[in-house]
């Protein structure tokens, strides 16, 4: 029953934007040369998954409950801002964005949905818009909007979702909120010519730089870049959230 | 609208029955936990757990990787030459590919031939893309698909117990890591040995 309320309630499509189809220049190239990457049309949650919207999918799905989810999928410091297993508390808000959650927990909660978590090209694409521009990446002004926000105290207390103004295509908070999942984290910063004897030593030591890093001035994005590829599956950290997407199928516009 | 709720509602019913196990006699950090469907080189399909059971070590490829991969395998193989015959009876290996768009059955038979692997202790396998992203997750290797087809990937062999919690991990190939292959032994022991 409650795996059934849950998906009704939670409509794959609903709250999600259409993003793309185009191509972009990617801080990270897929090869050696600055070629552009296509990225077919998706769709993204037009705001990172919320408390709420978490603590619904863990009533639904109990094992992802904190008290119950395997250490294999969690660290020790999953959830550890809500009150209880089971209730955010007093000090936490419904609609602030959810954060402490791995790789793994998020992919369950997009999967539940019959979605999965933006691919990094996907994520970027979409993050290089601005208000009124798909790729908004070339205006000083808005590059130091973003680092402003890195240049913010993390103490302070996370905004809730949807707070400031979407950006083209109707999302919100792809910066100034949280660090968000991506499904192929652990595709980032490996050597392009790994597949040499003697690559696999050096990528497992010194993995930063491995891929070349393109767009220097995009320091924002790459630092979310050297961020993800720094991560574990099972990690969760305070400022790390997600949101889902999905492939656009027939019909569902 | 009605259509697409009822998807989403059929959905999350058979991803909560597949998505992620929930093997309560496991220990915590199983990665047989983790619920994925593995494609053999003979075609058939089995659970991450197929060789639950047995000391394993398990690892990331592809078949048409031009130098790691070939290396990767006859490392392993030397590992397997250094064995006592009892112990190598015990021993199996896994290697899922990255590539499951072009690693078909057929293509992972051909490898398997071409090293001239012993299938009745070894998979070759495939795994669906959501599945292979979640394997690679739980053995820390990252990888990534290049412009020209081929990856780059992490070249890690994983050494998992009988009850799939992973006892070490080596990076050294061509050779051999002694601590490596001297934690295959200790797995071997009797239960009694080993807490």
């Amino acid at each position: 029953m409650l795996l059934a309320a849950f998906a009704a309630a939670d409509d794959l499509t609903d709250g999600m934007a259409t993003v793309g189809p185009g191509e972009f220049h990617s801080v990270i190239p897929e090869g050696k040369e600055d070629a552009a990457i296509e990225v077919p049309v998706f769709q993204l949650d037009q705001r990172p998954v919320t408390n709420v919207e978490f603590l619904d999918f863990i009533k639904a799905h109990p094992r992802w409950q904190r008290s119950n989810a395997v250490q294999l999928f969690v660290d020790t410091s999953y959830l550890s801002h809500w009150a209880t297993a089971i209730e955010l508390g007093p000090d936490v808000d419904a609609e602030q964005p959810v954060i402490n959650v791995s790789w793994f927990a998020a992919t369950a909660y997009c999967e539940a949905l019959g979605a999965r978590l933006p691919r990094w090209y996907e994520w970027e694409f979409a993050a290089a818009a601005d208000r009124t521009h798909a790729d908004a990446r070339d205006d000083p002004l808005w590059r130091q909007q973003i680092l402003n926000w890195y240049a913010t105290p993390g103490s302070k207390s996370l905004s809730l979702v949807g707070q400031r103004a979407a950006n083209f295509y109707g999302v919100y908070d792809l910066h100034g909120l949280v660090w968000e999942w991506v499904d192929d984290f652990n595709a980032l910063l490996v050597a392009d010519d790994n597949r040499e004897q003697g690559g696999a030593d050096k990528i497992k030591f010194c993995g930063a730089g491995a891929i070349s890093m393109e767009r220097k001035e995009d320091y924002a994005v790459l630092m979310r870049v050297a961020l993800l590829s720094s991560l574990e599956a099972a990690y969760t950290t305070q400022n790390l959230g997600f949101r889902c997407a999905a492939d656009l199928s027939e019909g569902s516009l | 609208m009605k259509t697409r709720c009822l998807y989403a509602t059929v959905f999350v019913l058979t991803m909560s029955i597949g998505a992620f196990g929930n093997a309560s006699e496991l220990p915590q950090t199983s990665i047989y936990h983790l619920d994925v469907r593995l494609t053999d080189q003979h075609g058939t399909t089995h659970s991450l757990d197929t060789y639950r059971g047995h000391p394993i070590i398990i690892s990331m490829f592809y078949a048409t990787c031009p130098n790691v991969c070939p290396v990767l395998i006859s490392t392993i193989q030397r590992m397997e030459r250094k064995l006592p015959a009892d112990e190598l009876a015990k021993l199996r290996v896994i290697l899922v590919s990255v590539d499951p768009e072009n690693d078909t059955p057929e293509i992972l038979g051909q490898v398997a031939a071409r090293h001239r692997i012993d299938l009745d202790r070894w998979k070759l396998a495939r795994a669906i893309p959501q599945d292979v992203r979640k394997i690679a997750a739980v053995l820390g290797v990252k990888y990534r698909k290049l412009p020209d087809g081929g990856f780059s990937h992490t070249s890690v062999l994983t050494l998992i117990d009988t009850e799939g919690v992973v006892r070490a991990h080596s990076a050294k190939i061509p050779g051999i890591d002694d601590s490596f292959f001297q934690a295959i032994s200790g797995i071997m022991m009797p239960a009694s040995d080993q807490k």
